[in-house]
């Protein structure tokens, strides 16, 4: 569904500055899978995605995208697939039902033909109530589900999704996921979309790409990236600072005051026996969890930052 | 080429619609030109004895500056929320986007520009039979590249907007002022008059004037008909341009 090979974009700020934003993307995406592109904020997750969905085009590279060169077939790539940007799709002089019937016509649909499709998407998105009203009388996760039915219209096989959660409260988010995994259950559609939610890469993308500075840094299932990257850790908290250092000698790990991090390659299965190792030392143990990586755990090894340092959201 | 008419009526029925919807905007906008007809004019009328004759075309074309030149400004707003991102998304013509604005920009001058004929009917203006759709249709020339030009400014003025606002108001009083539309040149020294020379709104208008006055014939409507096609043609040169090369 998408192949890119050397994928780069240079900005130029002012006249002789220039912004390597995105360096040298290779990435094959296959038909009907969700893959998350992950990263801080100016990492290149929506340069890249601007090219390819042809608003910007690559200063080297090449990207095909639903069949369709990104350069020189522009035109066919765009009836292909949909585009949910990061800014609200709808005109604000525009009423919701009206703008649905607009973005038909503009695939091509006739008046009839597009008419029926946005009272569907008025439907599938539960937006019907709201099919009178301008887009600024909206909420912030009504507006975004009706970005996401602009982005429908014409049945794409792929849909672009440029942080379609962000700046809403966690029951829109929610229900914005309710919908996109909907969507994708229904139709197959092969969904990439940029995040800086941790939690929402790892909990609903098969794939998760991570950028950083314009370079994938890794890809794979969160699963595969927090075992391979970050792994499990057991963190015992010991009585006293003594303890904690006994525990290292014994069992390995690193010590901070009375809690000491051990990584492990399954965390619950390997507490028990690192409990009787540090009782069997004589080491007084008043805690003790386990510990799965989570994505940030991951950049950190990755970069050695965390991703929520620089990328609270605006 | 049916893909461009079509993409282009798709663009145009979209610009239209909300006007449709509430007719009464169309009036509002109008509100700069109501006050410049039935203030300024009556005081111009008792102060220096002008003629209806003479002021009307004038308040035409003053409002084909503030109209299809603000045209843009509905773009810039498009272009700094996300809504013409999306549009450029789709597989829609890319010169048709810019054709649909400006027939948009264009009818609604020419609906303001009937209004402002028959709301000066009253207070003595007398049109000409043949002179007003003469007249009419060298305005409406006139706006295509008026929108055109504002839809280029607006692309330029992304992702800020300021250059919009610095541009289009640093632009459009001295064009007016300089034009003759509210006051003549003729009483101004030569150096006023040179720069009114340069000011193609100045062509424009007096052409206009010859126009509504009856006067087909006369030299200056071939020199308004030059501007305005002129004005035209580098609108939408530039702005099919910019429409292509997206933002």
């Amino acid at each position: 569904m998408i192949h890119t090979r050397g994928l780069t974009r240079v900005f130029t700020v002012r006249r002789k500055e220039k912004v390597d934003a995105v360096r040298g993307v290779d990435l094959d995406i296959e038909a009907g899978r969700l893959v998350a592109f992950l990263g801080p904020n100016g990492a290149g997750k929506s340069t890249t995605l601007r090219m390819l969905t042809t608003l910007l085009p690559p200063t080297s590279g090449s990207a095909v995208v639903a069949g369709h060169d990104v350069v020189k077939d522009p035109a066919r790539v765009r009836s292909h697939i949909g585009y949910v940007g990061q800014r609200n799709s709808a005109g604000e002089e525009h009423r919701v039902r009206d703008e649905l019937v607009s973005q038909g016509r503009c695939y091509g649909l006739r008046p009839r033909e597009a008419t029926r499709r946005a009272d569907e998407l008025l439907d599938l998105l539960d937006l019907t109530p709201l099919a009178k009203r301008l887009p600024g009388t909206l909420s912030g996760g009504q507006r975004r589900r009706l970005d996401i039915a602009l982005g429908l219209v014409h049945r794409p096989r792929l849909l672009f999704m440029d942080e379609p959660s962000t700046g809403l409260d966690p029951k829109s988010r929610a229900e914005i996921w309710q919908h996109i995994l909907r969507l994708r259950e229904t139709y197959g559609t092969t969904l990439l979309l940029t995040t800086h939610y941790l939690e929402e890469a790892d909990s609903m993308a098969e794939r998760v790409v991570i950028i950083d500075g314009g370079r994938i840094i890794a890809d794979g299932t969160a699963e595969q990236l927090k075992n391979d990257l970050a792994g499990d850790h057991v963190v015992v908290t010991t009585a006293t600072a003594q303890d904690a250092e006994k525990a290292v000698r014994v069992a390995g790990g690193t010590a901070r005051d009375t809690t000491v991090r051990l990584r492990v390659d399954r965390a619950a299965a390997a507490l028990p026996g690192h409990l009787r190792t540090l009782d069997a030392a004589g080491v007084k143990v008043t805690a003790a969890e386990t510990v799965r990586p989570t994505l940030d755990d991951v950049f950190l090894t990755l970069t050695g930052r965390s991703l929520t340092d620089d990328d609270l959201p605006a | 080429m049916t893909t461009f008419l079509r993409d282009t009526t798709t663009v145009f029925s979209r610009e239209l619609r909300p006007a449709l919807r509430n007719p009464v905007g169309l009036l509002f906008d109008m509100g700069q030109p109501l006050l410049f007809l039935f203030l300024f004019g009556t005081l111009l009328d008792g102060a220096v004895g002008s003629s209806w004759q003479w002021f009307v075309p004038g308040i035409l074309v003053m409002m084909c500056l503030t109209g299809p030149m603000g045209a843009g400004y509905g773009l810039l707003v498009e272009l700094l929320g996300g809504a013409f991102e999306r549009l450029l998304v789709t597989p829609l013509n890319r010169t048709a986007m810019l054709v649909g604005k400006c027939m948009k920009a264009t009818l609604t001058l020419l609906a303001q520009a009937v209004l402002i004929i028959l709301l000066a009917l009253p207070l003595g203006f007398e049109p000409h039979a043949v002179g007003v759709p003469a007249a009419l249709a060298q305005l409406m020339v006139f706006a295509v590249g008026l929108g055109a030009l504002s839809f280029v400014l607006a692309v330029k003025s992304a992702p800020s907007g300021t250059l919009f606002y610095v541009v289009s108001q640093s632009v459009l009083f001295p064009l007016l002022l300089l034009s003759g539309v509210l006051l003549p040149l003729e009483s101004a020294p030569g150096w006023l008059r040179v720069l009114g020379q340069l000011n193609p709104v100045t062509y424009v208008v007096a052409a206009q004037r010859a126009l509504y006055a009856g006067d087909l014939a006369d030299p200056s409507v071939l020199y308004g008909g030059i501007a305005v096609c002129v004005v035209a043609a580098v609108g939408l040169h530039l702005g099919n341009r910019a429409m292509r090369k997206g933002v």
